[in-house]
């Protein structure tokens, strides 16, 4: 295998110094900005002897959401959630128009349930795609020498591909920037404009679909099937093959959680990808009721933790001793989990693809589901594979359900707001469980509380200390170089924090 | 365990062809890309309370595609969502740009500044174990660019995060400079997110022909001149009385909450996502490229009158 030695840009590391410092003692390394993800994170980690051996992941950005809605027409939560991310806001929109629907006692019809699922599904596509080659491939292949693909963290082996390689995938980083944008046009046939999609509500959704749509749908997505299919999944284990060190590292709290999403029925109890809790090797079913969000590393109020959201607050305090992150702790039942498509794909352990299949050296033939790649699947290149393999699922199932709507017929029921209500929001954004819970009074919104991924995965320690997902995977990670902590910020985005 | 040689030649010609290149053509094309940007305008694009929608946008831009900008008419220096580095290694080239470029590079600016809790709501890096802010670097960035685009309602306006009761003092880029004094010139490109022409527009406006007209909200009049309502193609229902009374009835948007009577915004011509749809013809207009649209266009589908 290749590799590239010249520094371009990157810090040289000074052996000299770098050698000492390990030899005195634990060096810290502060990433703050990590690039490349959605929003503000920073991560700090103390290296001893080569590995990361503490984490803390600090979330650095309050817009006070929670704070903005209350007081509102409940009816506007879809649209002011959608806010909390410009990457995944059709998560937010999906789960904040269960809780409504939830609440306002109401349910959407098949062709309202359907075009949500072609909405939320496109997102998840144009997610992957973004998130493997714009956000997360710069840590593997070396983008052109010019701004913004320099400086970048440069060291002995970070970039092994070839050559040759390294330039197919130079070629395909362009070509998915327009596959990405083709994935938000077929969304906006059905939802408007993306991002901030107008077309879905508590009801359903804004447009009887009719056959024009579809077809437009249809025939966008049918390409990017086949670039899903025949270049990004296959490209995953081609650089997986060229990392296999990063098939045993990030492994993380080995907790996952999932809310279940693309309803296959109008009452939001069967989905594609299923709901479920794998906690301590094995599987339960999930009650919603355990989920409680604590905050003593947090920067809240004190009063606020450990609360379910019906009964939760977002009160912010700022500085605090205990505290170093404005994201939350969420535990499932006491204990981290993680979300996100590895988990999706672990609880509803769905067959893997063919290159998948040739990558653990099993023919085509053979029967092999996520769970088959054991605690490979649990790191840093796994949540890579997993995550293409989601995408592969959701690209052919879109076309599927696209052909099941139901021209001119009804997708909206219209329902009134009620003067007092709860409603319950469970949802899957591509990069992870998304639940939105609201309390109605007197036509308004009285209390409205986001559990949101990055808040599970990337959530600072607990009440009783136990560091989060993030911060866990963290442990044990190898740093060669303080200046270059390359392995820190690619364990970090193989999680899409 | 590996793929074979032969799936990945299979791979290689794949790629190649998607972006309609031969396979022995694409050394060249990069070294194309490696020279391309490098005298190019430098831009530093910073986020504060923002939600990554608005570069989510602009990367939905078809003429010139995001390739195109970033490689062929600016020179991106700095911005969080696309550039390789990370940590001191990424504020070290957004300080040397600032540096060299003083005076001539293009500040865009993404998100909300919130000015409470001393800008500690919005902490965006880390350099030598000092955190910075949002404000401090919009303070710092602010006095040295050329000029400053405030992209999205967000930086323009205040959006979402200073919406009531506005927790953490979230203001906007020209609110901020009018309170330190910042003399450098602000133009505003509004939207929930902005349409990407609408970004893309602006920066080839001022690399062209120099800053465009503004109307009395600093936004450009090439894109914010008309109002929605004057030229939606729903007018003929308004006027004949013909009203969708709930989602999925043909008519007029207005009792639905439409606020294209009070919004200016070229969306009824240009439309959204390769002009596949546009908010009107999907549902309403929320407004979102007014000032203080989230408190004085609420509740979102309560008719206007």
């Amino acid at each position: 295998m290749a590799t590239c030695f010249a520094p371009s840009g990157g810090k040289t590391a000074v052996p000299a110094a770098a050698a000492p410092a390990a030899a005195a003692g634990p060096t810290k390394i502060v990433v703050d900005p990590v690039t490349r993800i959605e929003g503000h994170l920073k991560v700090e980690v103390t290296v001893a002897g080569g590995k990361v051996v503490d984490a803390r992941s600090t979330g650095g950005m309050f817009r006070g959401f929670e704070i903005i809605l209350k007081g509102r027409d409940p009816r506007d939560a879809s649209q002011v959630t959608q806010r909390i991310c410009g990457v995944c806001p059709t998560g937010h929109c999906q789960a904040s128009v269960l809780a409504l629907d939830n609440a306002f006692g109401v349910t959407p019809p098949t062709n309202g349930r359907i075009i949500r699922n072609l909405i939320l599904g496109a997102n998840y596509v144009q997610s992957h795609i973004l998130h493997f080659y714009h956000l997360a491939a710069l840590d593997y292949v070396k983008g052109p020498e010019t701004s913004p693909f320099i400086p970048r963290y440069d060291g002995p082996d970070f970039y092994r591909l070839s050559k040759e390689i390294n330039d197919v995938a130079v070629g395909q980083y362009l070509k998915a920037l327009d596959m990405r944008m083709k994935a938000q046009e077929a969304l906006a046939i059905f939802g408007g404009r993306m991002p901030h999609v107008q077309g879905v509500m508590v009801g359903g959704t804004s447009e009887k679909p009719n056959a024009d749509m579809i077809v437009d749908y249809v025939w966008r997505m049918k390409e990017i099937q086949q670039f899903v299919h025949e270049t990004y999944v296959p490209t995953v284990y081609l650089v997986a093959g060229a990392y296999k060190d990063l098939l045993s590292v990030g492994t993380g709290c080995k907790n996952f959680l999932s809310t279940g999403v693309f309803p296959l029925d109008n009452e939001d109890k069967t989905h594609l990808l299923k709901r479920g809790v794998f906690t301590d090797g094995k599987d339960y079913p999930l009650d919603p009721m355990l989920i409680k969000e604590q905050v003593k590393h947090s920067w809240y109020e004190d009063s606020c933790t450990d609360k379910h959201p019906f009964d939760g607050c977002t009160i912010p305090k700022y500085p605090k001793a205990t505290g170093y992150s404005f994201v939350k702790a969420p535990r499932y039942n006491g204990k981290p989990h993680e979300v996100g498509p590895l988990a999706r794909m672990w609880i509803t352990n769905l067959p893997v693809s063919d290159a998948c299949k040739k990558f653990l050296g099993k023919p085509t033939n053979a029967e092999v589901r996520v769970r088959d790649l054991g605690p490979a699947a649990l790191s840093v290149m796994g949540r890579h594979a997993v995550r293409a393999e989601e995408c592969a699922v959701v690209v052919d199932k879109c076309i599927e359900w696209a052909l099941q709507l139901k021209p001119g017929a009804e997708s909206f029921k219209a329902a009134p707001v009620p003067d007092s209500a709860k409603g319950m929001g469970l949802n899957e954004a591509a990069r992870g469980s998304v639940t939105h819970w609201i309390v109605v009074k007197n036509k308004k919104i009285d209390n409205y509380q986001v559990v949101s991924p990055t808040l599970w995965n990337a959530g600072p320690r607990d009440d009783k200390d136990v560091p989060g997902p993030l911060e866990q995977a963290l442990i044990g990670t190898p740093v060669s170089d303080p200046q270059n902590p390359i392995n820190v910020v690619r364990v970090i985005r193989a999680f899409d924090p | 365990m590996d793929l074979s040689r032969r799936d990945f030649v299979k791979l290689c010609g794949a790629s190649a062809a998607g972006v309609g290149l031969s396979q022995l053509a694409l050394p060249p094309i990069v070294q194309a890309l490696e020279k391309a940007a490098a005298g190019n305008p430098p831009v530093v694009w910073i986020m504060g309370q923002g939600c990554t929608g608005c570069s989510v946008s602009i990367l939905n831009t078809v003429h010139p595609t995001i390739a195109e900008v970033l490689l062929k008419i600016i020179s991106m220096k700095f911005h969080e969502t696309i550039m390789a580095a990370s940590g001191e290694l990424a504020l070290e080239a957004q300080d040397k740009a600032a540096e060299e470029f003083a005076g001539k590079f293009y500040l865009v600016v993404e998100g909300s500044i919130p000015t409470g809790a001393d800008g500690m709501y919005a902490q965006i890096g880390t350099m030598k174990g000092k955190t910075r802010t949002m404000l401090s670097e919009v303070l710092h960035l602010g006095t040295k660019a050329a000029a400053v685009l405030a992209v999205g309602t967000d930086a323009a306006y205040g959006g979402i995060p200073a919406a009531k009761p506005n927790p953490t003092g979230a203001k906007s880029v020209m609110a901020v400079f009018k309170e330190h004094g910042i003399k450098t010139p602000v133009i505003n490109v509004p939207g929930c997110p902005p349409n990407p022409d609408w970004m893309v527009g602006t920066i080839a406006h001022v690399l062209l022909y120099g800053v465009p007209q503004l109307d009395g909200e600093g936004r450009p009049l090439l894109f914010y001149g008309t109002l929605i309502h004057d030229n939606c193609p729903y007018r003929g229902y308004f006027e004949y009385g013909v009203f969708a009374k709930q989602f999925n009835d043909d008519g007029c948007r207005y009792k639905l909450g439409c606020k294209g009577p009070e919004t200016y915004a070229d969306c009824w011509k240009r439309k959204w996502n390769n002009g596949v749809n546009w908010c009107v013809q999907n549902a309403i207009c929320i407004g979102c490229v007014q000032p203080d649209f989230w408190d004085k266009y609420t509740p979102i589908y309560q008719s206007l009158g």
